[in-house]
């Protein structure tokens, strides 16, 4: 399960490594499609390894991964969000051991990046969707808070990151880390749809 | 050699090389010094192993003092300190000062003998 959903993420950030690379190139260094590209291309190389392996080993393997091979500020904060998602997930989870799991991950995520909501980052999808989840919605309305969520970046000013270096000129674009955290969490939505 | 090493982390390899030639003019073969500039293929950016090797090559038991450029080059410096054994992570820091200005200065009070802290502070008081 954890195998596929991982494929799954992958695929989808792979797919899209154009897109994400021309909105980073709006406001920021122009790499963060091809950088998750190489990081996702890595963990799916990784993968056949950990089969058969606990789902928490899985996820803290496949953020090692995005650690090493991102090469950008990307790497350790998607990277940390797995490894900490991983190092609290129990064996078999259940959706409050989710929502415990990923409070802690984002919170990591947070940490490491010495960021909190409201910079125009990857935080102001996280957070509204650990908010949405330990709130008990459903995977498709999860799935569509995290979308509107990654909307929402266009009218923020950046305070965090290179976008910050634009100041009021990076309000009107969408944030790249954003957008690709939208786009792992609609995918874990759909995949926990297709398979409840 | 017990002088404080110096690493420079910069996303260019041009620069963290160039920034590097700097300080040997200044310093010499005295301190410890590693560089390391570009991601995983070699483009601009950092690596995180790369950064985990530069900081092993210029290793110091009275320390390792890292100068940075730019946001990502920071985070996966400290990324790679969290992956470094735990005797030595207390005696990796990121300083937060100007990469080519705070690596020569860093390296010439590494140079004279001073122990880490000062290594940083007087790297840091370029930023303040």
């Amino acid at each position: 399960m954890m195998d596929e959903l991982i494929t799954a993420v992958a695929h989808a950030i792979i797919s899209r490594a154009e897109h994400l690379t021309a909105l980073d190139q709006a406001i920021g260094d122009g790499d963060h499609g091809h950088n998750m590209k190489r990081g996702m291309e890595a963990v799916l190389a990784e993968l056949p390894t950990l089969s058969g392996k606990p789902p928490g080993e899985v996820l803290k393997a496949a953020g090692m991964q995005l650690v090493m091979k991102v090469g950008g500020a990307s790497g350790p904060l998607f990277g940390t969000l797995a490894m900490e998602l991983g190092k609290a997930l129990p064996p078999d989870p259940d959706r409050n051991d989710l929502a415990n799991a990923l409070a802690l991950a984002v919170a990591g995520v947070a940490a490491r990046g010495k960021s909190e909501r409201g910079q125009k980052t990857m935080l102001d999808v996280l957070i509204p969707v650990e908010q949405a989840l330990s709130g008990g919605q459903s995977s498709a309305q999860i799935k569509a808070v995290a979308l509107a969520a990654a909307e929402a970046t266009i009218a923020i000013k950046a305070t965090r990151g290179r976008a910050s270096f634009l100041g009021d000129r990076s309000i009107g674009h969408m944030d790249p880390g954003s957008y690709s955290s939208a786009l792992i969490i609609a995918t874990i939505c759909d995949k926990m749809d297709t398979s409840a | 050699m017990s002088n404080v090493g110096i690493v420079i982390v910069s996303h260019s390899p041009k620069i963290a090389a160039g920034t590097a030639d700097m300080v040997r003019q200044m310093v010499g073969d005295t301190v410890p010094l590693a560089f390391t500039g570009g991601n995983p293929d070699g483009k601009l950016g950092t690596s995180v192993e790369a950064i985990m090797t530069a900081i092993e090559a210029a290793w110091s038991e009275t320390g390792v003092a890292i100068l940075v450029d730019l946001g990502g080059a920071e985070t996966n410096s400290e990324m790679a300190i969290e992956f470094m054994p735990e005797e030595r992570r207390g005696r990796i820091v990121v300083c937060n000062a100007p990469l080519v200005e705070g690596a020569v200065i860093a390296a010439t009070e590494s140079s004279g003998g001073s122990s880490l802290a000062d290594v940083r502070r007087m790297a840091e008081e370029l930023s303040s």
